[in-house]
């Protein structure tokens, strides 16, 4: 059992329901992803996914396409990332992942790329555009390092699928509830209940559900359901849209869809 | 069944403030000539507006339309099997070429020029010859303001695009040494791209193909030298395989031949062509086609 799971476990016997949140780091600007990580520990958010922006984000929708762009042309590198890791591990309970196309952990190294996430205080990283017949060495370095390299399920994955990729998944899997890029509403019904009983019958990994989720109602469906509610681009278009009050309101409904 | 096709062209708002290059994108994607090659046309604004900005918005789309999407870019590029699906799309030329060839020629052609973007023309034209190792296969890449301006999109002819994986498939990409993908020009859309087929680009790792570069002034000249002596308008993009052809062509003997691949015609992008040869006539011509219709339009 990975760090990251035991965490999670731990986490799971007081909670309904845990929470993971979403920041792209740099945009719109470090100053403001550390407000939104602040209102993330108030509202007990329980693992966070810190973008490394990528020039060609083919899995994200247009909201953050815009932002992997502009916080590129603001400067955001490397260096700068995992200064900011470093920073977010220090402050703040949440366990933190990576998240990010493979490119990036390609030119940095696979080794490099895990020794500096266990350095700067990341458990794990979810890398959207490498399946795992591809990712070999990296897990390996993964399981030196003690993260957690996160495994996508989706519902276009066949049984025998979901069965080989739930054999290289560590610390959580997370199920994106449908299929396309980030950002747009997932209807929750009776073919979501089938999708995660199938990904449930494939693993016994904690199971993060997102794509799509908008509010604390939403979460509440996921009850009984999965172990953990995962959001992104309404967490931006709020902070966008209204500001940091609004950022807080909304992840105050969130946080009291975990508990009850 | 309908058919979308993803421009690498920016609609801008309609802003005073609107910048000289900006105003041309707007003004190209509204070309409602090109509305009679496709059913519809849907303007990317992401990223820096190019090919490869289009081929990401597809690969969105087929990620949400994959049940009923299968064929998704029209170059040998993303994730497999796109490039093999396509380079097999495309072989047809290559065999059609190479049998045209023997009966027209009664030889195989000692060289084959191809331009190389993406590399779906190359690819078809070249699949007809691999297997005749005496036939040298020659993609030409865009050097668009010349190799020292950092303008271009000569990946494999500079040996400066390095192994990476991106929009769903490994290359050789121009990019930084943080992996992020480098801004590219070529004065044709088609070649202003950051990678190039993953086949294309083991076979010049093996040697079996080479790579060069022509710059968008050597195109352009090139271009005026067809059309004049050979009465045809290469698209801007085969316009680069005219280029190293015609430049290499007096080394060889007056009994070999060479075949190029005009895989692209310059009459259907006319106002594009007219525009990069920067022909001052072809303006006063417009506006006296304008002013005709508008003294029509005044008497009707």
């Amino acid at each position: 059992m990975t760090p990251l799971e035991t965490y999670l476990r731990q986490r799971l016997q007081r909670k309904k329901l845990l929470l993971m949140t979403h920041a792209v780091v740099g945009y719109p600007s470090l100053d403001a992803n550390m407000a939104m990580l602040e209102a993330m520990q108030r509202a007990e958010v329980d693992v966070v996914e810190l973008q490394l922006p990528f020039s060609e984000p083919i899995a994200d929708g247009p909201v953050f396409v815009r932002a992997n762009q502009q916080a590129l042309q603001a400067g955001m590198n490397w260096e700068r990332y995992f200064q900011f890791m470093q920073r977010v591990s220090s402050a703040f309970d949440m366990k933190i992942l990576m998240m990010g196309y493979y490119n990036s952990v390609l030119q940095m190294g696979h080794e490099t790329f895990c020794a500096c996430l266990a350095e700067h205080g990341g458990s794990g990283f979810i890398v959207a555009d490498l399946p795992p017949e591809e990712a070999g060495e990296l897990f390996q370095h993964a399981a030196t390092h003690h993260l957690s390299p996160i495994a996508l399920m989706t519902p276009t994955n066949s049984m025998p699928r979901l069965q080989e990729i739930a054999r290289h998944a560590r610390g959580l899997v997370y199920c994106v509830a449908r299929k396309g890029v980030t950002g747009k509403q997932t209807p929750l019904d009776d073919r979501l209940e089938a999708f995660i009983a199938r990904c449930r019958r494939a693993t016994s990994l904690p199971l993060a559900l997102g794509f799509g989720l908008r509010t604390g109602a939403d979460l509440r469906r996921l009850h009984g359901l999965a172990d953990m509610g995962v959001l992104g681009t309404i967490l931006l278009t709020t902070w966008e849209q209204g500001g940091a009050a609004q950022y807080e309101l909304l992840l105050q409904d969130l946080r009291a869809a975990t508990i009850a | 069944m309908s058919t979308r096709q993803w421009g690498a062209w920016a609609v801008l708002s309609d802003r005073a403030d609107l910048s000289e290059t900006a105003w041309r994108q707007r003004l190209r994607a509204r070309n409602p000539w090109l509305l009679w090659f496709l059913s519809e046309l849907v303007v990317v604004e992401d990223g820096t507006q190019t090919l490869k900005d289009a081929i990401n918005a597809a690969l969105r789309d087929w990620s949400e339309s994959m049940d009923t999407t299968h064929y998704v870019m029209g170059t040998v590029c993303g994730p497999h099997p796109f490039p093999q699906m396509v380079t097999y799309f495309q072989s047809i030329i290559g065999r059609e070429a190479r049998e045209q060839m023997l009966q027209a020629a009664h030889t195989l052609p000692t060289r084959v020029y191809a331009c190389v973007g993406g590399g779906s023309n190359a690819s078809g034209i070249f699949a007809g010859f691999l297997d005749d190792p005496q036939v040298e296969l020659i993609g030409v890449e865009a050097g668009g303001l010349g190799f020292d301006t950092g303008q271009h999109a000569a990946r494999l002819a500079q040996h400066v695009g390095r192994p990476g994986v991106a929009q769903g498939y490994k290359t050789c990409f121009l990019q930084n040494a943080e992996g992020q993908m480098q801004p590219t020009h070529s004065v044709a859309a088609g070649l202003d791209y950051i990678g190039v087929g993953p086949i294309l680009a083991y076979l010049h790792q093996i040697g079996r193909i080479r790579v060069e570069a022509a710059t968008d002034a050597e195109v352009l000249e090139t271009l005026k030298l067809v059309i004049r002596r050979e009465g045809i308008i290469p698209a801007l993009e085969s316009a680069h395989a005219f280029v190293t052809a015609l430049k290499e062509a007096p080394q060889l003997s007056p009994d070999e031949v060479i075949l190029i691949n005009q895989s692209g015609r310059g009459d259907k992008d006319i106002f594009t062509i007219a525009e990069a040869l920067g022909d001052a006539r072809w303006r006063a011509f417009l506006r006296d086609k304008v002013a005709t219709w508008d003294r029509e339009g005044a008497r009707s």
